[in-house]
């Protein structure tokens, strides 16, 4: 199976969401994209357009990108009503357009969810995101106070595991894609990643609790069991992984609730 | 003419960084919280020293210009972290992973930096592992390792093909524990546009706000550059669209050196160029080095049939043939040049003759398909979708590409450049890798520089810094460099010329990529630095710039990132001419063997070039700092 990458030429209609600040109107702007290469990416046919805006005098679209490969999480374009465009497994900068046709009327919107109040045009605030891994997505090790790296073994098939877990680029898409804007699976992910390992045991109970009250707090909706997360997910991240929250959440709050109540860490002897 | 004193700690190779520790001044503990740090840049380096020096009780204040910390560039990194651990019990050891490196880069890096680094390899693991870094396993549960480029030890521990996502993440996770702490201020949006200097010391920084467009002032007792390589002087590159020189140049026009700018990195396996629509090339990890055989036909007619139909004997395995003992895992430099040769003799493949064959075919009839898929299934997925083309039927098409800069800011021992207070960290300086660097070890220096080194040496200086003596931030020096700010920002709009940043940003690029690629000569460089000054000033009368400095502006963001290209790549070339030799990724045609290998000349070139600004109307100064070989005897690199 070779797919045909020859390349074609394409001219398409870009209806693109225009809003100049998160106060100001937003509205659909049509803009013509004429004699595009096939083999080009749905981002290079932005910067394209935007060159033409600039030399018309317009201000062109504000989107966020950067590595262009897929890894960093920056874009985050809803193309034809799909986080991340038609593909599977890809983020918007792995689009290319030979998934689309000549002729093709493509609507591009930033992703929306109340946790990412727009920026400006396709770019929204996804810091909400950073709040969460801040409030307990980690694990507490000082510079210098870890151990020979091999003398806690790990079972493979519990760091695959770990690693299909942390693939997670932090995108937001599960959020976009999510009928209720739920960041389930953006939290399960790392506390499924850090949950999975020896090394993130001590702090398994408190930082599922953390995480998914700063969730709550911050207005990502609720889980309904959709699974439109994983399927719009760049890296296919399973919600299976929502589960496993699900039991280290109750787990959790069973044992906190068994627990003394009293935060004092101790005055110290001398 | 600015002092170079490389401040390497005198005794034998191994005891330096001990007997270093032992000897620099140390803050108390209650004096830390007195002293502000400011770290720009995210990336390994610069999230890995914010978290630690946070943790040591410093205040920290943290700047990106990204969204989040997790964006920054390191993130795209593939293949692999560098450690002496000698897990695989092959043979390794620091001595042998400092020597690695002293050789790959060409003889043209410090002994002592090249030696602290492989010294701390081994605590870098460690971290990251008690992080959770989800580092690949073996059955039995203990780590895995695979081999590198210029190493023949598997030394290279690794998290599928995302390595550098899960160290970055992991050093995310410190600096985002700090941050909750409320022990790091956390300035996202938020890029570095000059460097304050007061009475001859870094003490500062203007930070201009990527949504809002506000510019403010912000002082501190010491500031830390790890803001990444210059690699986007060429346009086209690995690189992230983001990622510029803007940082460090606005520092070397404040007084810092640039060291060897001249040395790039060209990477032998990225995906080819289809078009000049292109933004972006995109790696394929060197790790495929590993398992996948890189060929080209024998004879030129062959070069647009189906690979499949060339058999076997008109198939010119080109790098094992002319590296036996290396063979495909040759260092980077060797093979990029390598590829060129093949393609300039017309036996490129692909439509634009500017490719050649990666082939996995004897990895899937050795390991299975599935096997292959366990060890760089997304390698392949990424292949697919930038190529619509399955590799693992029909050979991967690769050509080099730039991706990495070993130049940067001069510092010393302790990573302080020429001015006090500055330190710099990872891509963003010169030190360790020399004229090239082996695989997986920008990982390393990244991690070595920010978990390791800086938290140490930072002491020393801030211990002469007597607490509350930081400057105030509305002193004439910040009011000043705001205004240097506020004027470039408002030259750049005012222009309203015709062509759109990206116009100029391609030219430089294509003159770059032509006069300071892969091959350099005296003639093209004299050319380039022709070229570039005219593009130059093109720019500023015709750039065009839309909207306004008061809210999130991209074209002014680009433009402003461009506008610094335009003159580093000046300095670049000018770096290029004046060493007249050929090492590492600086390849000049007129110093090589008949055999095309890089002819240096220790005696003439054996130094490290810094460069140090005069104004805007004058040449740059070229001082030198020796390079003394004590221990490592510098010889003709030799991968046969």
């Amino acid at each position: 199976m070779v797919a045909d990458n020859s390349s074609k030429s394409l001219s398409v209609t870009l209806r693109v969401w225009r809003q100049a600040g998160p106060a100001a109107p937003g509205r659909f702007v049509d803009y013509p994209a004429r004699n595009l290469n096939s083999n080009m990416s749905f981002l290079e046919m932005l910067d394209v357009v935007n060159d033409e805006l600039t030399k018309q005098g317009e201000e062109p679209i504000a989107f966020a990108h950067d590595c262009r490969e897929g890894i960093c999480g920056t874009c985050s374009c809803t193309i034809n009503g799909k986080p991340h465009g038609p593909g599977h497994g890809i983020a918007t900068c792995q689009t290319y357009l030979r998934s689309f046709k000549d002729g093709d009327v493509i609507v591009v919107e930033p992703f929306r969810a109340r946790a990412f109040p727009l920026v400006k045009d396709l770019v929204v605030d996804r810091s909400a995101f950073d709040q969460i891994i801040q409030a307990g997505g980690f694990i507490s090790v000082r510079t210098g106070a870890a151990p020979d790296a091999n003398s806690i073994p790990v079972p493979k098939p519990d760091a695959d595991l770990a690693m299909d877990a942390a693939a997670c680029i932090g995108c937001g898409a599960c959020v976009a894609a999510c009928k209720n804007a739920s960041a389930m699976l953006f939290v399960a992910a790392k506390v499924s990643q850090l949950g999975l390992l020896p090394q993130g045991q001590p702090e398994r109970d408190q930082r599922v609790l953390a995480m998914v009250g700063k969730m709550d707090e911050l207005g990502f909706g609720n889980c309904t069991n959709q699974y439109e997360c994983s399927a719009a997910c760049p890296k296919s991240i399973s919600h299976d992984f929502i589960a496993r929250m699900n039991r280290d959440y109750l787990k959790a709050s069973l044992r906190s609730a068994l627990k003394p109540t009293s935060n004092a860490s101790g005055g110290g002897a001398g | 003419m600015a002092t170079l004193d490389s401040k390497v700690p005198s005794g034998p190779l191994a005891d330096k960084w001990r007997k270093h520790k032992a000897d620099i001044k140390l803050v108390n503990p209650a004096n830390k919280r007195k002293y502000e740090v400011i770290v720009v840049g995210a990336g390994l380096a610069g999230s890995s020293a914010a978290a630690t020096l946070a943790e040591l009780g410093y205040k920290v204040k943290s700047f990106v210009f990204h969204d989040s910390p997790r964006r920054a560039h390191s993130i795209a990194a593939q293949g692999g972290i560098n450690a002496a651990k000698n897990y695989q019990n092959d043979g390794d050891s620091v001595y042998r992973l400092f020597y690695d490196t002293i050789k790959g880069g060409d003889y043209r890096s410090r002994e002592a930096n090249v030696h602290r680094l492989a010294e701390v390899s081994v605590n870098i693991i460690d971290q990251c592992v008690a992080q959770g870094v989800p580092f690949a396993r073996e059955y039995g549960g203990l780590l895995a390792n695979r081999s590198f480029g210029g190493a023949q030890v598997s030394r290279t521990f690794y998290a599928r093909g995302q390595t550098g996502q899960q160290l970055l993440l992991g050093a995310y996770s410190a600096l985002s524990r700090m941050v909750g702490a409320g022990a790091i201020e956390l300035h996202t949006h938020s890029e570095m546009l000059d460097l304050v200097v007061v009475n001859g010391q870094a003490k500062g920084i203007i930070v201009r706000n990527l949504i809002t467009g506000e510019i403010s002032r912000h002082a501190a007792d010491a500031v830390v550059l790890a803001t990444g390589g210059y690699g986007n002087v060429f346009n086209l590159s690995t690189y992230a669209r983001g990622s510029n020189v803007t940082a460090i140049w606005r520092a070397y026009k404040r007084g810092a050196c640039m060291a060897n700018p001249c040395y790039t990195q060209i990477h032998p396996t990225c995906i080819p160029v289809t078009g000049d629509y292109q933004s972006k090339l995109t790696l394929m990890s060197e790790s495929l080095r590993n398992d996948g055989r890189i060929w080209v036909p024998k004879r030129k007619e062959d070069r647009l049939k189906p690979p499949a139909s060339i058999p076997e004997e008109d198939r010119d395995y080109y790098l094992e043939r002319i590296y036996p003992s290396f063979g495909n895992l040759c260092p980077r430099d060797v093979a990029s040049r390598a590829a060129k040769r093949v393609c300039d003799e017309g036996r490129g493949v692909g439509e634009s003759g500017l490719g050649v064959y990666l082939d996995f075919a004897d990895a899937i009839n050795r390991l299975s398909e599935s096997g292959v898929r366990e060890r760089y299934g997304n390698l392949f997925d990424i292949y697919h979708e930038i190529t619509a083309e399955n590799a693992y039927q029909v050979p991967m098409r690769i050509y080099p590409a730039v991706h990495y800069t070993m130049g940067g800011l001069w510092v010393d021992y302790n990573l302080m450049s020429n001015l006090p207070g500055l330190f710099v960290l990872g891509e963003a300086n010169f030190s360790d890798h020399g004229a090239n660097r082996l695989g997986a070890s920008a990982l390393m220096q990244g991690l070595a520089d920010g978990y390791f080194v800086i938290p140490y040496t930072i002491g020393d200086y801030l211990a002469s810094q007597r607490p509350g003596s930081r400057p105030s931030a509305d002193s004439a020096e910040f009011r000043g460099a705001e205004e240097n700010v506020r004027s470039l920002t408002d030259r750049l709009l005012a222009t309203k010329g015709k062509e759109p940043v990206s116009h100029f940003h391609k030219r430089l690029g294509k003159i770059m990529w032509e006069h300071c690629g892969m091959a350099r000569t005296r003639a093209g460089l004299e050319e380039a630095l022709k070229l570039i000054p005219a593009l130059r000033e093109e720019f500023w009368a015709n750039v065009n710039v839309p909207g306004s400095a008061e809210t999130m502006n991209q074209s002014l963001e680009q433009a402003g990132r461009v506008a610094d290209f335009l003159e580093f790549g000046e300095l670049l070339c000018l770096d290029a001419l004046k060493r007249e030799e050929s090492c590492g990724g600086h390849f000049r045609e007129e110093y090589q063997y008949p055999d095309g290998e890089c002819k240096r000349d220790d005696a003439n070139f054996g130094h490290v070039a810094a460069w140090e600004y005069q104004g805007a109307d004058r040449a740059p100064l070229r001082n030198t700092e020796p390079l003394n070989y004590e221990f490592v005897k510098m010889s003709v690199r030799n991968y046969k």
